[in-house]
């Protein structure tokens, strides 16, 4: 069944280049998955999900698929959802239709097949898969300085992976297999390695997720990104470093992790504080929503430093809230791109200072730019506020009064700040889009049309479901 | 069941409004107004019966552990705080229906409203903390909608903006304080922590007061923000660009005073003591009475009404914060109380002004109201002489309470009693001022009672603000300190009389039948050049230049240099590849698939 769900996109994708209606392919395929993605949702613990083809038997790799927790279902659903919702906001420029939309699928297909790979090198090959589509959409059919963003890219992300490739290898001959779910019952890898191959996770999953100081190709890359393109790696493929590090690192290396423990605050301090401010300066509002989505991979990393900090210590808070939050920041971020690109479409710019009043013009798009603004700056009752307070809780949770603050609630504390510099630049830009009186730019604007909602309600109630009630995502991690 | 219902009507009217009466105004302000009035009924209802703890409800279940549930406290404390939002609140929504009747977005105001309704129920009613930290933030989202109600115009737009990020700076240190809380106590529910302090402070004893100190000074940033007391009081008087029944509601009689409703919250949870035996009362104690004094004396020199409205705001509320810091917090929840309707009162009646003089918000415009609107003029006064404490009236026993637990520390007792000069001179400037004389304006001389749809809500906080200090009154307040609203002849009662004539008939001399100021005093008048500084030195100087400066280090060193080296080098194998970027797809697929073939290669033969 997981097959299918790989292979769809796949097969649509040969369809279109075999001459079908692009458009209508990608959104039914999509629409499929999505249906399949929510069955798993149920039926996960079902065996019939998963799959083992053998493809080589020295070093033994097997084309594995599974689920393997609550949360690869999560992930799963993260994938389909926001694939649809890609697939249904976009809009190809004439006669380009077939490598937009084949692109689209594609990049879903690596994001899905990463997720439930239960194989290292499949693992590997499927997020390879879905990086080369969305390099070549950004250099083809970017906007702006698109062909610069698309080599910082590629030059940035090919390097992670080999640094990733690396680890990954010698995680491999450390445990002494490419199974991953063999590995977790391995003997315990000898601390010395551990702290190697730690090194080369937290760098390879770091670059791919936008870690301080690799953070700088993910804001040009976005902003000159297709809306479909931005959306599916910000929103799904980028997590699949974070995965990475939930599925590999913290199970198997909890004393290299811990290792590195300071390092790792001082970086994802970086990425909330460094990358926050840059955040505020930004004069686009692309380059605005890039960033911040830079900012927020802080408090996933700060969820995997909360685990790094007790090493085979108990925090019950950890998982769960970098999950939540994985899912909800993909949702969100997801959202803002499509929504951004409905504002550049209808006024012709993304440039702060040329933009004012929309909201009077097209009131739907500011009520719903409005309430995914909030989420992604936490606002309670929206799902990323319950992943951010769940990530904070995990920070607090082994601390010991008595013994004072440890590296982790010291970043814990700093990472707060955080809600300020979010509160700020999100709501200078909703003032300067939205509010004010009329501009030249958004004088003769339109509202969403009904194809364009959409996609932007359903991310708009998942975003509310989840928030409301975090429970209907936290049931699938017990 | 009826708390549940208390909590959530209000969210179902706002839902309703949002998702479908948008294009039916009229039936919007009903279904808000409706429930509202029902949320009154179940809180009169709940006043009665017994102490509780309703749910609780699982909200993030986890494995091996309890994780996080809601639930909803029914004490006194928030029992008698209900009676104060649903009352108040049903009021302003009654008064809304004729002030806000020509606003063409009148859906989304009501919508507002019910929003609000729906997160400060949610403020007094919760179990635990992260509980009141969500409605805390919601209050803080309606807050911004409703003073953003007017987003066209860029005065608006912009108070809105700075309520909601002051609030956050605030909250940042209101949620780290939540988490230090959980780390000594190890529990987020009101009800468990005091037995968890016990403990810590039985195997601590050592580091006890320093920790539990600095967790409750972090807390208290959190009302800081909310109740607007200084350092980040600069949001309140913005915040008056809003429509002016959200002032009386959200900005002078409820919301603002979560900031005091929680430190109570906090000290009824954690002990009677905590907040006398660490130097954090200390600090809350100077706090609010520098922002008790600091306030009013900003409010003897503005001209706008809502402006001098919001200042005395904020010297209340200091006023009640510096009660909770002495140990006194059942003095601040009563003053709250009492505070409540007659400043609610004050606000609705100079939205009353403002629409029958054709939003005409600067006093020295008006004048001779009382003869043209007796209803709302009257009303007006007797709000006044509640909020200067004149004997009997509401106001004057609380401001006694307050009086009486700033006895221990001489400072801040005297503190208090230039308080209570300043506080009736400017309140006799403004009347005299808009109310008292003859119409200086045209506008002022055609202003017409407004209609009994506002004036009745008036006439109803008229009698509560002079009566509803009484004893016999105390069962609906949330918190009554020891002989509320009991009259006695003695040192107390001397002070305060002579600190209401020593502020009365100055301002008689002074303002009697002037037509314009003839105190100037800039400092004042400039809010101590505060907001000026802020706006120079913290938002432009240090965010914008600390941001810039990031932003460049970001771009030309981490970016540039660092990784700028590797992306030329780039460009040149960029010239390599441009032949094998052909464009389609076909192409590429092949060239993954080649990718492919190498990777296994590699793998294999790795060892």
């Amino acid at each position: 069944m997981l097959l299918l769900i790989v292979l769809l996109p796949l097969l649509a994708f040969g369809a279109i280049l075999a001459g079908a209606k692009a458009r209508q392919t990608a959104v039914i395929a999509c629409g499929a998955n999505l249906a399949l993605g929510l069955l798993a949702a149920f039926t996960w613990k079902a065996g019939f999900w998963n799959l083992s083809l053998p493809v080589l038997s020295a070093p033994a790799i097997h084309l594995s698929l599974g689920l393997m927790d609550g949360m690869s279902v999560i992930m799963l659903l993260l994938s389909v959802i926001v694939a649809f919702a890609a697939v249904l906001t976009g809009q190809a420029p004439d006669g380009r239709e077939k490598l937009y939309y084949g692109s689209s699928l594609l990049i879903a297909a690596g994001a899905i097949g990463a997720f439930v790979a239960t194989d290292l090198f499949f693992f590997y090959a499927f997020h390879e898969l879905a990086l080369i589509p969305t390099f070549l959409m950004i250099g083809m059919l970017g906007r702006g300085e698109n062909k610069a963003a698309a080599w910082k890219i590629t030059i940035y992300l090919g390097f992670g992976s080999l640094v990733l490739l690396a680890g990954l290898v010698w995680l491999a001959s450390a445990t002494g297999t490419f199974d991953m779910v063999a590995m977790q019952e391995s003997t315990a890898i000898d601390p010395a390695a551990q702290k190697g191959i730690a090194a080369f996770l937290i760098v390879g999953f770091g670059i791919l997720v936008s870690l301080f100081p690799f953070h700088s190709w993910a804001a040009p890359a976005y902003a000159s990104a297709p809306a479909p393109t931005a959306m599916l790696h910000a929103g799904v493929l980028k997590k699949f470093g974070l995965y990475g590090l939930l599925r590999l690192a913290v199970p198997l290396l909890p004393e290299g992790l811990h290792a590195w423990l300071v390092p790792l605050c001082v970086l994802l301090l970086g990425n909330i504080l460094w990358v926050g401010f840059v955040t505020i300066s930004q004069k686009r509002l692309d380059g605005m929503l890039g960033n911040s989505s830079v900012m927020h991979m802080g408090y996933i990393f700060l969820a995997i430093a909360a685990l790094a900090a007790v090493p085979g210590g108990e925090n019950a808070w950890a998982v769960p809230a970098a999950v939540l939050l994985m899912f909800a920041h993909g949702i969100s971020i997801a959202m803002l791109f499509g929504l951004a690109d409905k504002i550049e479409r209808t006024t012709g710019t993304l440039d702060l200072d040329e933009l004012g009043g929309l909201g009077k013009a097209a009131p739907s798009l500011a009520f719903l730019f409005g309430l995914v603004g909030m989420a992604s700056i936490g606002l309670p009752g929206l799902a990323n506020f319950a992943g951010e307070v769940m990530v904070f809780i995990a920070s607090f949770k082994n601390y010991d009064p008595a013994a004072g603050m440890g590296p982790v609630q010291i970043t814990c504390i700093l990472a707060i700040w955080g809600v300020v510099i979010s509160a700020i630049y999100m709501l200078r830009a909703y003032r300067k889009v939205f509010q004010g009186p009329f501009v030249k730019a958004t004088e003769g604007a339109s509202d969403l049309s009904l194809v364009d909602r959409v996609p932007a309600v359903l991310l708009a109630v998942v975003l509310l479901a989840v928030g409301l009630c975090p429970n209907l995502l936290l049931s699938l991690l017990r | 069941m009826f708390a549940w219902i208390l909590l959530l009507l209000p969210l179902l009217a706002a839902a309703a409004n949002q998702l479908y009466l948008k294009r039916n105004a009229f039936i919007a302000s009903l279904v808000s107004t409706g429930a509202v009035v029902a949320t009154f009924v179940i809180a009169l209802v709940l006043l009665g019966r017994d102490d509780a703890v309703v749910g609780p409800v699982s909200w993030i279940s986890l494995e091996n552990d309890p994780g996080l549930s809601l639930s909803l406290k029914l004490d006194q404390l928030s029992k008698g705080m209900m009676v104060i939002v649903t009352g108040i609140g049903m009021l302003v929504h009654i008064f809304s229906l004729g002030y806000m009747a020509d606003d063409s977005a009148k859906a989304r105001y009501f919508t507002g409203l019910s929003l609000f309704m729906f997160s400060m129920t949610g403020i007094v009613l919760a179990g635990n903390f992260i509980m009141t930290f969500i409605f805390w933030e919601l209050v803080g989202l309606s807050s911004y909608l409703l003073i953003g109600h007017w987003y066209q115009k860029d005065s608006a737009a912009d108070a809105a903006k700075k309520a909601f990020i002051v609030n956050r700076i605030g909250d940042f240190g209101f949620m780290i304080g939540i988490l230090m809380l959980f780390g000594i106590t190890g529990t987020f529910i009101f009800d468990d922590m005091g037995g968890g302090l016990a403990n810590f402070k039985e195997g601590y004893e050592s580091c006890y007061a320093c920790l539990i100190g600095t967790a409750i000074l972090c807390v208290f940033c959190g009302a800081v923000g909310k109740s607007a007391q200084m350092p980040l009081h600069v949001w309140l008087p913005d915040a008056m660009e809003g429509p002016t029944p959200v002032s009386a509601l959200i900005h002078a009689a409820t919301m603002v005073a979560a900031g005091v409703y929680m430190l109570f919250r906090v000290q009824l949870s954690l002990g009677v003591e905590i907040f006398t035996e660490t130097f954090a009362g200390d600090v809350i104690a100077w706090v609010g009475g520098i922002t008790a004094l600091g306030a009013a004396l900003m409010a003897t020199q503005q001209n706008d009404i809502k402006r001098v409205l919001a200042y005395s705001t904020l010297s209340q509320l200091g006023y009640m914060v510096m009660a909770t810091g002495l140990g006194g917090g059942d003095a601040g929840m009563f003053h709250l109380y009492t505070h409540a309707w007659f400043k609610a009162l004050l606000f609705l009646g100079s939205g009353a002004v403002i629409y029958a003089c054709h939003h005409e918000q600067d006093i020295w415009k008006m004048g001779g109201l009382l003869k043209k609107m007796p209803i709302t003029g009257a009303t007006f006064i007797a709000g006044t002489a509640a909020l200067i404490a004149v004997p009997f009236t509401s106001g004057f026993f609380s401001k006694e309470a307050i009086l009486h637990a700033a006895e221990a520390k001489p400072a801040l007792f005297w503190i208090a009693v230039a308080v209570a000069v300043l506080t009736p001179f400017y309140m006799t400037r403004l009347v005299l001022v808009a109310f008292l004389g003859s119409p200086r304006t045209d506008d002022a001389d055609h202003a017409k009672e407004v209609a009994p749809v506002m004036w009745g809500p008036l006439a109803v906080l008229g009698v509560l603000a002079l009566i509803s200090g009484f004893a016999f009154f105390n069962g609906i307040a949330p918190a009554t300190p020891a002989h509320a609203g009991e009259f006695h002849v003695n040192k107390l009662f001397w002070i305060s009389l002579g600190a209401l004539a020593a502020g009365v008939i100055p301002a008689f001399l002074l303002y009697g039948g002037r037509s314009k100021d003839p105190l100037s005093i800039p400092l004042f008048r400039e809010r101590f050049y505060i907001d000026a500084l802020y706006d120079k030195i913290v938002v432009k100087g240090l965010q914008n230049g600390s941001a810039a400066v990031v932003h460049f280090f970001d771009e030309f060193v981490v970016n540039g240099l660092i990784v700028g080296g590797a992306s030329r080098l780039a460009e040149s194998f960029g010239m390599l590849f441009r032949r094998v970027q052909s464009g389609n797809l076909q192409g590429y697929a092949f060239t993954f698939g080649i990718g492919v073939i190498l990777v296994i290669y590699f793998t294999t033969f790795w060892k």
